[in-house]
Parts: C-alpha cells; sequence; structure tokens
C-alpha cells in the first residue's frame, strides 16, 4: 500500500464517516425505518469511479466497522453491514458492467442497499411481515439513489479533471 | 463524462416497473384483516379480533414494551419504550399481511384474516 493511498483511504474514510455523522443528525421523520437519503453513498461510488472496486469496498467496510461503533450498536452493525456489503457489490458488478453511469450504479445501490436490510430484518425478526415495506423502501431506494449517482457523477468528473 | 447514459434510464425504468409490480401484488386485492397477531422475537404471543375495542400491553424483547390499540377495525401502536419511536409513525393497519414493527422490542403485528391458533384468542379465553 502506497502513501498515496493511504492517503487518500483515510480522506474518503473520514468523509464518509461526517456523512454519516450528519445523516444520523436528521430525525426519523420517515415513517419507515430504514428510509434514508444515502448520503455516505457519495463517497462510496466516488471511490468507486475514482479508486476502484476494492478500494470502494475496503473503504467502505471500514466505514460501517467505524460507524457502528461511533454511534450505533451491534444490530445496526449488522443492518448496515447486510444493506453495505449487498449494495457496494451490485454497484462494483454494475460499474464493471461498462454500461452505467454513476445514476444508475446508484440507483441500484440504493435499491440493494434497502433489500440487504429487508433481509436482516425477516432473519432477525423471523417474520416475513417486513416484506410489506419492501415496495417503500424500494421506490425511496430508486428516488435517494438517483439523487446520489447526480451528486457523485459530479463530484467524480470534477476530481477527475482537477487530478 | 456523461451524467446519464441510455442504459441508466432503460434501468431506472425497470426498476420502476418492479415497483409498481410489487405495489399491484402486496397493495391492491388485499381484504381488509379480521385479526391483529402479535409476535415478540418471531413467537407468536397473543392475537385480537378487529371487531372489538382494546387496549393491551406488549411485553417485547428485553423489558421493552408496546401498548397496541385497536379501534375502529384498525390496529396501531402507541407508548413504545423504544429510543426512536418509529412504530408510533407507522400508521394505522387493518389489510391482511399489513403489520407494524418495533425493531428494538422485537415486536411485530401483523393483520391476518384468521385468528391462527384460536388458544391464543384472548377474547374467547
Amino acid at each position: 500500500m502506497t502513501i498515496r493511498k493511504i492517503s487518500q483511504y483515510g480522506m474518503m474514510v473520514a468523509l464518509a464517516l461526517i456523512m454519516s455523522y450528519i445523516e444520523a443528525q436528521i430525525p426519523a421523520f420517515f415513517a419507515v425505518p430504514g428510509m434514508k437519503l444515502g448520503l455516505t453513498n457519495i463517497v462510496v461510488v466516488v471511490s468507486l469511479y475514482l479508486l476502484g472496486s476494492k478500494s470502494a469496498m475496503f473503504i467502505n467496510i471500514v466505514r460501517i466497522i467505524l460507524v457502528s461503533l461511533l454511534f450505533g450498536n451491534t444490530m445496526s452493525l449488522a443492518f448496515s453491514f447486510a444493506g453495505g456489503m449487498l449494495s457496494t457489490l451490485i454497484m462494483i458488478i454494475l460499474k464493471k458492467s461498462g454500461k452505467f453511469s454513476t445514476v444508475g450504479v446508484s440507483a441500484a445501490g440504493g435499491i440493494t442497499h434497502n433489500i440487504g436490510q429487508i433481509l436482516v430484518a425477516i432473519f432477525l425478526l423471523n417474520t416475513s411481515a417486513i416484506t410489506w415495506y419492501l415496495p417503500i423502501l424500494w421506490i425511496s431506494g430508486i428516488v435517494s439513489g438517483i439523487v446520489i449517482g447526480i451528486i457523485a457523477g459530479i463530484v467524480t468528473s470534477r476530481l477527475a479533471e482537477a487530478s | 463524462m456523461k451524467l446519464f447514459k441510455k442504459n441508466d434510464l432503460i434501468l431506472i425504468g425497470a426498476l420502476l416497473i418492479g415497483f409498481l409490480l410489487m405495489i399491484c401484488f402486496l397493495y391492491f386485492g388485499k381484504k381488509g384483516g379480521a385479526y391483529a397477531v402479535v409476535s415478540v422475537d418471531g413467537q407468536e404471543v397473543i392475537s385480537f379480533s378487529l371487531e372489538e375495542d382494546i387496549e393491551y400491553e406488549i411485553k417485547g424483547y428485553e423489558g421493552g414494551t408496546n401498548t397496541l390499540i385497536i379501534k375502529d377495525g384498525k390496529a396501531y401502536l402507541t407508548d413504545s419504550t423504544c429510543p426512536d419511536h418509529l412504530c408510533e409513525h407507522m400508521g394505522v393497519i387493518d389489510k391482511v399481511g399489513q403489520s407494524i414493527i418495533c425493531l428494538p422490542n422485537r415486536v411485530v403485528v401483523e393483520i391476518s384474516g384468521s385468528s391462527g391458533d384460536a388458544e391464543f384468542d384472548s377474547i374467547s379465553s
């Protein structure tokens, strides 16, 4: 690992932590648990495009562990880990296909993040009743994913120009 | 780099169609339910007929409690001891398959068409 990489990773993890913190400050006014803006995903998508698949995965894993240690508990660790890993995997696959821009990648990531969380909830609560919320989390995943994808796309192209 | 590609629109369109199909499948054609079934930590605890107005304190996981209210054929939760009170904002439910979930207390209230297990029906016992 080169010094350049270490500092890039450190900066991205720090940014992701700040985004998670900001997001945690937004009150849960949405009626559905798990409905989120997904600000952290800006960092993940930008890392994915600028630094590559492995880096994005690594940064996301470090981010999830740190956020759970700082602001969460074991329960939130299980939720973010399932959501984060599933969405990052899907985003890596879609990005590698080369057919999609950040918007499509991020929208698919938003949905799969929510699907991962629902799967954990089904497992933890031992009930499939929660699938009732899938459509709501699905559409919120698309909408926030598109918005996050547009932001990440702008950031990525500006950073690529700058370096 | 272009912000949008044609494929993005196709992908998003497909995802939206998936959403519409799910809505049709899950929400429409649902009959009004007859019973509210309460489960804690995956175990069915008790069920109530929606026809009678009741107030019941659910003893959740690790000492947390929620109050289940059934009024005018609709069920909802109030007075949760959990920190986020999300379940109180999940609204009222009355259709088969709908549910209210309190994750910290591991409480699930689900509407079903039948009482499931008659022995757990507090009204009949």
